[in-house]
């Protein structure tokens, strides 16, 4: 018996260990977010709780305030005032340098102006502009700071340009006071603002209301100006001289800091540790509106003069400006989501995000981050609602990668009502026995498994332990019942689908796809605690038959099987065609020796392609596998076989109501293809290398719809071209991707998600599949009210993506983000996103033109821009002359992205385009993330020759104007499909020996495609800068270099965005003044 | 005076022919009531190792709608060099090349003993044979493993130039090219889709490439070769390849999940052998070899389906019409057989497994097209291995034993008419002047294609004697049958064999005796049964059987003595005192009882039945068993159960099967080992003896037969007891009392019991 006593016992603590083991889930849960959170407790070491979320106060505005919290971080400095661009505009340096430049101007510059600033504008108004009364702001000021006014500051509201202009201050306004001088506009304040507060201490700045003035406006001087000419030509026909003098007056263009205070208002829960002073300041924020300054003194007779000057193009709206303001302001820090509604840094921005509940912006970007609370609201702005999901975006290392969530074998946690996962904005109630579900308020049982208790707060002790409650993003592990037929799924598969028709063999691209293949594939993407990837791999020729390889291990040579049954294609073996690479790698290299040689003296030139594609779907159907097709293809696939396309490139539909067929596919097949590729989690990669027109819009439909990427390749080079070729091969290859998904976006009550653009295909009305999704790949998702939106709860969104990572298993990943929702608009027009808005609009464009003629689209978009602002001008600006151009802060560079979109090749129908580049971009657009979209609308365009080459900062872009350029100058510009180098005619030598190690202008090859790899500063910071633009960018670039004066310039020139393009595109003044007639045409 | 049975056998080994009558009746009338028809047959090719070939064409007659052969039948006048027709009478110029002949200077097929000669003739090319193999990979591993071995053995006994080609088939169907180097390729073929030839040359890219025609300059004749030189290849330039590919064969990788059949494309894997050849070398000797190791699954000519469960079609399912496939699968090899004797060439079905193939289904490609039929077991086997190896075996002067893409033309004289054929052969629809109007058998033509034939390869060939009653042939005139058989042989030579026969003709009226002493009752038996069978692939069993009972007491009543109502007083002469008795087995034969075989095994019984020669055709109907004892030397016995004794060792030979059966008392010496007693050399030389003479049998015999070596109460006796008469059953030991004999477990009558039911009704003045 006693020997017995300590046995029982014993077993009395492993029964304990196997109960509390059994769970499992909360084990690992457990277990897991303990060990992160010491991770970022190392990155963060002034978070003063080991809890995650719990961010200390000061560590984390400091970051997301832009630096108005001085006391504890390094200022940010001025920069983020405006400057637009121009010469003067230089000052505003690179990231690095920035911080120390502008030190001189006192740390604090920014921080304490902005509420003097508003209040200063709104004095100036008062003085100057009669029509601008000071009670403009009460809506958003609330209770007015009042505070700080410096004493000093009236002098300088007074002031002219001059002083300003020797400060160097590299303040926009004054600039902007320069420009408007010469418009004998005298009385300008706001460039005062900034450098009067340069002297105000640092205590100052900090009592001040952080906010710069969020929306300043750019006013064109009253009516009269208004040429008479028959208004609306938005291919811009506004003739130069008829502009209306653009009278500008921003002061503090700076919208990102504000932005950010912003979002924490008085009404919503405070992050942890908010200074409370800064409730106050808040609101006022959202109101300082800035009206240019009337600036009309001197009256109608002193306006004549300017009225005929061209307008001066720095005094517009500038991209560059405003990306560069963000940069300054927001870069290189830390952005913490833990506020609902908060607008993020712009895309151009580099800083580190840290998710505190709501899915990081690479995530999910919104066109705005308010929603207006009722539908009446809505229609009244028309701004889209729309949120741009960049499911499997790539997040830098310095970020947290998404934690994956087991809830055990009966699947994630799901509201028994609205089916949304488990998240933070699930509310637990009673106890913690019970959980209300934020998006439909359903209240649901808590399982037993996941039961915890709740703090004096009401939230469950173990929140910041379990990233479903705590974070924005997460994955969770997924259950049988997530996997077809119920069946675990099997690791994806990669075929290799080559053409071996004749011009590939000549051309030479079939050996080089071989022999990159033999190398690339051991590249295979692979879970990071693998060894090999588990990805296998399969190869097929083709011609007008197609041949299938079996390359199992055990064979001494690979077997060929030809299916020439291309009316009904078939996979003809199983076993041996898709392998794992390590195992067959002898066979697959022997194989990929011999396919060259083996087609070496074909004389096959036709093509089939719709059974290629099937017989990939097939073999991945038979394998029970989803995966993804490279399929590499060069000719229009005339040979008899379903899917069988004929040239019908006709440039007599360009801007007919018929010109929309040409985007259409040509034949019924490849949708209905498309449609079971999807159904099999076959994911197409079309690689094309034309030399005519080859049909894009039918050949490329599978590629978009099956959530593949499609690259093209004009007039193939095997010498210039592979690099190019081949490193989008080897970036796709090794792209991380989810196979065989379905994505399903859940909204709060009162909206709903109506309408989704990108590579995607719809069986219903709710389901988003995918065959595959990459991390390049972004759905954009238009929302409706259905109902009025509650401002205390915010619109939730939840975006669930199911799929099957590479290793074969079946994953969810939540991406959650809370919006506000307000009944104001100004704070609807205040939290838009422009970026975010011109990828909407491209992408509901590029899908409107399938259905309507491009006249039509590119009005709507050119009424929605005009209708968007005028309801601005007409709810939230000051009242002023109707004359006068009022753009929202937010909005500012709208009307140049706007424009650049409607002077995009797709919307632009002119004969001299290909039908398939059209057709190209068309489809690469539809799928890009809102990073991507900016860029290709508004190329970067940077100066080479004056760059600083000792230091690691880039150069500063410039403008996308020819009259940025110089004859002296070396600019490269990039737009994530093209690269150029411009060279001009009077290069600086020396730059010209650095880059290419010739001694002059003369000696320079335009044929090259590299740059030679030189070891001098100059090669080595241009091709630093070359290889930082490639980065992370889908497609690769393919450099061409550009002498000025030469034939390629006239390609080169398209990309100058802002000028009037030569397919008729209108420049970005006339554009303006286009849309402000249209404004005004509303408005009256 | 040389008795008829050496006279019958004198003409069989000079002409390979045997007449169920060797003295014709010489009237319509007078013949339909002799019960057997005229009929005859014949062994085209048979071997007279005797025969030098003559090296020139034949001389014909030059009435066009005769063209009967030059033979020594003929009237000639050699001094005016001319010859008369003796099937039309025409008078013929001889050729310049015959200026020289004389009564002393007479060419070869004037002289009597080349009733039989063959010609060597020189035209158009010569196109090497063609083998195309027709792999199933749907095979256990040790199945295929043999498989493969015997393939790549049989490769080396091929002739050097011959073109062979590889198909191979699963799921998916697979052509093998076979030219190129490095990289294997295959064409592969969906086995689900019925294509036509059309599609198939397209998909093979066999399609000529439209050649422009150069201003009236005749084509190229070379091309087609070179066109499908991908896919058939001659031998010695890919002897390695095709070695290495036949190693390199894998089991058909496509997984089949529990309670599956292996999807098997046997239908489509055929036809697009068919297809190949077709469009590449029509008309040319070649041989298609379908190896099977199942039922097709699939697809058209699909005979089960792939579900376990359901069993493949069995007798009992076909007459209650619930064999679901089988109707459409029929119809689709019968096309295929149809194109493929078209185009003059044969398909060997060499079906190893323990279920059924669907024999049934695809006997017609076989049948029509002269091909082999061979079932086994397993292809690991010796069965298998022996029987394939022997389609290769070689004759004395060192040529293979196969010929191809032959025609056989019969002339008669005007006093008979053509019936038709039976056997491995089509009708070439040659309407002629003799030709009948009754069918038996293949009929409506005087020429049939053969497409394949061997040395042994027998048709019946069925006559109807047209001369009527009223139209007397003169005493001594003779009915001549002229057979010409042109066929490209092994050696690539077309040749032509032209045997021509005569018989005395005979009033049945006043000379029925001198008929009725010339009746050959074996070849009437064989002849019989060939029609027999024949009716039974179309009707219902039971009326083939009423139908032979019918025409055997006809020809008992007609052919009897007996006195009217007096079973006893019934008595038949010699030349038919076997005949009931072969009746009476051929009864019971698997030929025409389907009780207890499966359709697979009926149709592979009836094909072989359908085309051996009599011997062998006898054995079949009724096997011969031999008995070895110590009383003395061994001595064919009855086929009896009274010859089952318990001190003989019984050798029987069904043809089949071959079994060696050891009595009671000889099978307990064995297990007590007498043999390996010195003092006991002689009951060993005893054992010996039966398994020597079985070697024999089994050395020559194609399809080598089954081999059984069984003893008294051991399972596999039933292969002799289920043979033998059973004289003894259960029902009657008691009454014959005797100590000899086993008794045979069975209801079937025997043949005392079916004799006297034959004497009673044959006597009978009711029938």
């Amino acid at each position: 018996m006693l020997s017995l006593l300590p046995e029982v016992s014993a077993a009395e603590n492993a029964s304990e260990l196997v109960s509390f083991s059994s769970c499992i889930p909360t084990v690992k849960l457990y277990c897991r977010p303990l060990i992160r959170t010491f991770i970022w407790n190392e990155k963060t070491v002034n978070m003063s709780q080991p809890g995650y979320v719990a961010t200390p106060p000061y560590s984390q505005s400091q970051p997301g305030m832009g630096g108005f919290s001085t006391g504890l971080g390094p200022p940010t400095s001025s920069p983020h005032y405006g400057h637009y661009g121009g010469p003067n505009s230089l000052y505003s340096a690179p990231q690095s340098g920035m911080l120390k430049s502008t030190v001189p101007f006192g740390s604090s510059a920014p921080v304490g102006s902005p509420p003097p600033g508003i209040h200063l504008y709104n004095q100036t108004n008062l003085q100057n502009g009669p029509g601008t009364p000071g009670h403009q702001q009460h809506r958003f000021q609330g209770p007015s700071p009042g505070s700080s006014v410096p004493p000093s500051y009236p002098p300088y509201s007074h002031q002219s340009q001059p002083p300003y202009a020797n400060t160097a201050s590299p303040s926009s306004t004054a600039q902007l006071a320069n420009q408007l001088g010469t418009m004998q506009i005298n009385s300008y304040g706001p460039g005062a603002s900034p450098s009067s507060r340069m002297p105000s201490g640092p205590p100052a700045s900090f009592q001040g209301p952080p906010l710069p003035p969020t929306q300043p406006q750019m006013a064109i001087p009253p009516g009269a100006q208004i040429p008479p000419t028959p208004a609306n030509n938005l291919n811009g026909i506004c003739t130069p001289p008829s502009l209306p003098p653009l009278a500008m007056q921003d002061g503090i263009p700076g919208s990102g800091p504000p932005n950010a205070n912003l979002q924490q208002l008085p009404g919503q829960p405070p992050g942890p540790g908010y200074h409370p002073q800064h409730v106050n300041y808040g609101p006022q924020m959202a109101g300082s509106q800035l009206s240019y300054p009337g600036a009309f003194p001197g009256g109608p007779g002193q306006l004549a003069g300017p009225q005929q000057k061209k307008l001066d193009p720095d005094s517009i709206p500038s991209p560059i400006q405003v990306i560069e303001n963000d940069k300054a302001s927001r870069g290189g820090q830390t952005y913490a989501t833990n506020i609902r509604g908060q607008v993020p840094p712009l895309v151009t921005t580099d800083c580190v995000v840290q998710d505190q509940g709501n899915a990081s912006p690479r995530y999910i970007r919104c066109t705005t981050y308010c929603f207006p609370a009722s539908s009446d609201m809505a229609k009244q702005a028309r701004i889209p609602l729309a949120a741009i999901v960049t499911p499997f975006a790539i997040v830098p290392p310095n970020e947290t990668p998404l934690y994956v969530v087991n809830h055990g074998e009966t699947g994630p946690i799901r509201c028994n009502r609205c089916k949304a996962y488990m998240c933070p904005f699930m509310q637990f109630i009673e106890g913690g026995r019970k959980y209300q579900c934020g998006f439909c308020s359903c209240v649901n049982d808590v399982p037993p498994f996941f039961f915890q208790h709740l703090d004096h707060v009401g939230r469950r002790v173990d929140h910041y332990e379990r990233p479903e409650l705590s974070l924005g993003s997460y994955e969770f592990v997924a259950t049988l019942d997530y996997c077809r037929n119920n069946k675990p799924p099997n690791p994806p598969a990669y075929i290799f689908m080559i053409d071996v028709s004749y011009s590939n063999i000549k051309s030479g691209l079939v050996k080089l796809i071989c022999d990159e293949l033999k190398t690339l594939l051991d590249k295979l993407p692979r879970e990071e605690q693998e060894e090999a990837s588990p990805i296998r791999v399969g190869f097929v020729t083709y011609n007008k038959v197609l041949h299938f390889f079996n390359v199992k291990s055990n064979l001494a040579q690979p077997q060929m099987m030809v299916v020439s049954d291309v009316g009904e294609v078939f996979v003809p073996l199983l076993d041996g065609f898709l392998v794992n690479f390590q195992e067959s790698r002898s066979v697959i290299s022997n194989l990929l020796d011999q396919i060259p040689e083996m087609f070496a003296d074909t004389n096959e030139s036709e093509t089939v392609f719709a059974p290629v594609i099937l017989a990939g779907m097939e073999a991945l159907k038979a394998a029970e596998c989803a995966g993804k097709l490279f399929i590499f293809h060069s000719s229009l696939p005339t040979a008899e076989a379903p899917g069988k396309l004929k040239n019908r490139d006709d440039k007599k539909l360009v801007n007919t109501d018929k010109e929309k067929t040409l985007f259409q596919p040509q034949v019924n097949f490849y949708e209905t293809l498309a449609r079971d590729c999807v159904a099999n989690g076959c994911c197409v990669n079309l690689f094309l290398f034309p030399n005519q027109y080859v049909d894009i819009a039918s050949m490329g439909l599978v590629t978009m719809y099956t959530g593949g990427t499609l690259y093209k390749y004009n007039n193939f080079q095997v010498h210039s071209d592979s690099p190019q070729f081949l490193s989008d091969l080897r970036k796709d290859i090794e792209k991380r991707t989810g196979f065989d998904a379905i994505m399903r976006v859940r909204t709060s009550t009162g909206f709903r998600a109506t309408d989704f653009f990108g590579g995607i295909y719809m069986n219903n009305t709710t389901d988003v599949e995918m065959a595959a999704i990459d991390c390049n790949k972004a759905v954009t998702v238009e929302f409706k009210h259905d109902d009025k939106l509650n401002e205390d709860t915010g619109a939730l969104i939840q975006c669930a993506v199911l799929y099957t990572t590479i290793s074969g298993q079946r994953r969810l990943r939540i991406h959650n983000i809370g919006l506000n929702c307000s009944s104001q608009l100004a704070d609807v027009y205040k939290s838009c996103e422009t970026d975010a808005l011109i990828n909407f609009f491209a992408k509901s464009a590029f899908k409107a033109i399938l259905t309507q003629p491009l006249k039509t689209v590119r009005e709507i978009l050119m009424n929605q821009t005009a209708h968007m602002l005028a309801c601005y001008r007409k709810n939230c600006a000051s009242p002023s002359a109707v004359s006068q151009l009022i753009l929202p802060d937010a909005m500012k560079v709208l009307p140049v992205y706007m424009n650049c979109l409607l002077k995009s090749c797709v919307l632009v129908g002119r004969p001299e385009i290909p039908t398939d580049e059209r057709a190209y971009h068309r489809q690469l657009i539809m799928s890009m993330d809102v990073a991507n979209t900016q860029l290709f609308f508004y190329p970067q365009l940077l100066p080479i020759h004056n760059m600083d080459v000792k230091s690691d900062a880039f150069p500063t872009s410039v403008r996308c104007s020819e009259e940025r350029l110089s004859e002296g100058g070396v600019f490269f510009l990039a737009n994530g499909l093209n690269m150029f180098l411009w060279l001009g005619v009077s290069a600086p030598p020396e730059v010209i020996q650095g880059i290419f190690n010739v001694p002059s202008f003369a000696h320079i090859s335009t044929e090259a495609t590299q740059l030679p790899e030189l070891d001098n500063p100059y090669s080595k910071k241009l091709r630093s800068i070359m290889k930082y633009s490639q980065s992370q960018k889908p497609y690769s670039m393919k450099l061409i270099i550009v002498k000025q004066r030469e034939q390629p310039e006239m390609l080169f020139r398209q990309f100058l965005v802002e000028d009037k393009s030569i397919y008729g595109g209108a420049s970005y003044v006339d554009f303006l003044c286009c849309v402000h007639r249209e404004i005004c045409q509303l408005l009256n | 005076m040389a008795t008829y049975l050496e006279f019958i056998q004198q003409n069989e080994e000079r002409d390979g022919v045997r007449f169920s009558w060797n003295v014709w009746p010489s009237s319509r009338l007078e013949a339909t009531r002799m019960v057997v028809p005229l009929a005859c047959l014949l062994t085209p090719l048979k071997e007279r190792p005797d025969l030098p070939p003559v090296q020139y064409e034949p001389v014909l007659c030059s009435r066009p709608t005769c063209k009967a052969v030059l033979n020594p039948l003929c009237q000639v006048d050699y001094r005016a060099k001319l010859w008369a027709c003796n099937f039309c009478f025409q008078r013929n110029q001889f050729p310049p090349a015959y200026a020289g002949i004389s009564e002393v200077n007479q060419p070869a097929e004037l002289m009597p003993q080349f009733s039989t000669i063959d010609y060597i003739v020189q035209r158009g090319p010569q196109t090497p044979l063609i083998f195309l193999y027709v792999v199933d990979t749907c095979l256990e591993e040790e199945d295929l493993q043999a498989l493969k071995e015997s393939l790549q053995m049989s490769l080396s006994l091929l002739p050097p130039d011959a073109l062979v080609g590889l198909i191979t088939f699963g799921r998916m169907v697979q052509v093998h090219e076979l030219s190129c180097e490095g990289i294997s390729k295959s064409y592969v073929f969906r086995g689900t889709k019925d294509l036509t030839a059309k599609q198939i040359q397209d998909m093979l890219g066999l399609t000529k490439p439209a050649v422009p025609v150069q201003q009236g300059r005749p084509l190229q004749p070379q091309e087609q070769p070179v066109i499908s030189s991908r896919f058939l290849q001659p031998i010695h330039k890919i002897d390695m390849n095709l070695t290495d590919l036949l190693g390199e064969l894998q089991r058909d990788p496509w997984p089949v999940t529990q309670g599956k059949r292996p999807l098997r494309s046997t239908g489509v894997a055929l036809s697009i052998a068919v297809g190949l050849l077709e469009g590449t070398f029509p008309n040319t000797g070649a041989r298609i070899m379908l190896f099977t190791g199942g039922p097709p699954t699939q697809g058209p000519g699909m005979v089960v389906g792939d579900e376990l469960k359901t069993p493949i079609r069995s007798w009992h399912d076909i007459e209650k019409d619930n064999a679901r496939f089988m109707k459409k699968a029929t119809k689709h090899y019968e096309t295929l057989a149809n194109r493929t004797a078209a185009n003059g060439h044969c398909i060997d079905i060499y079906a190893c497994a323990l279920d059924q193939t669907g024999l049934l289904e695809m006997k017609c490609c076989t049948n029509l097209t002269g091909g082999h039929m061979v079932m086994g077991d397993s292809f690991n086997t010796s069965l298998f291995k022996q029987t394939f190896q022997r389609v290769f075996s070689k004759d004395f002067n060192g040529e293979f034993r196969m010929a191809f893409g032959a025609s056989l033309d019969v002339k008669t004289s005007r006093e008979l008419k053509i019936g038709g054929a039976i056997g491995p052969c089509i009708s070439l629809n040659a309407k002629g002047p003799y030709v009948s109007e009754n069918e038996l058998g293949i009929g409506g033509t005087c020429q049939w294609k053969i497409c394949s034939l061997d040395p042994n390869t027998t048709l019946a060939i069925y006559f109807e004697v047209v001369n009527q009653h009223n139209a007397p042939i003169p005493q001594g005139g003779r009915g001549a049958v002229q057979f010409i058989t042109q066929y490209q042989h092994s050696s690539m030579q077309k040749r032509i064999r032209v045997t021509t026969i005569a018989r005395n003709w005979a009033d049945a009226q006043n000379q029925l005796q001198h008929i009725e002493a010339a009746f050959d009752q074996e070849a009437a038996a064989v002849l019989m049964a060939r029609l027999g069978v024949y009716r039974a692939e179309t009707e219902e069993g039971p009326d083939v059987l009423r139908w032979l009972d019918r025409q055997l007491i006809r020809l008992c009543q007609k052919f009897g003595q007996y006195n009217k109502d007096d079973p006893n007083s019934f008595r038949l002469s010699d030349s038919f005192s076997l005949y009931p008795q072969f009746m009476f087995h051929l009864r019971r034969s698997p030929f025409l009882q389907v009780f207890n075989n499966s359709p697979d095994e009926s149709s592979y019984y009836r094909h072989h039945f359908a085309r051996q020669d009599l011997t062998q055709s006898l054995i079949m109907i009724q096997p011969i068993l031999y008995s070895y004892s110590f009383y003395g030397p061994p001595e064919p016995v009855l086929l009896d159960s009274s010859s089952i004794l318990a001190d003989r060792i019984l050798l029987m030979d069904s043809f089949f099967q071959i079994v060696i059966y050891l009595g009671e008392t000889i099978a307990q010496w064995r297990k007590a080992g007498y043999q390996d007693m010195p003092e006991y050399e002689n009951f060993k030389h005893l054992l010996q003896a039966p398994l020597d003479d079985a070697q024999e049998i089994l050395q020559t015999r194609f399809p080598m037969p089954r081999y059984i070596n069984t003893e008294h109460g051991s399972s596999q006796a039933r292969f002799l007891l289920s043979k033998v008469n059973p004289s003894q059953t259960h029902n009657n030991l008691y009454a014959w009392g005797q100590e000899s004999g086993s008794p045979i477990l069975t209801d079937d009558v025997s043949l005392q019991v079916f004799m006297d039911h034959l004497k009673k009704l044959a006597v009978s003045s009711a029938a």
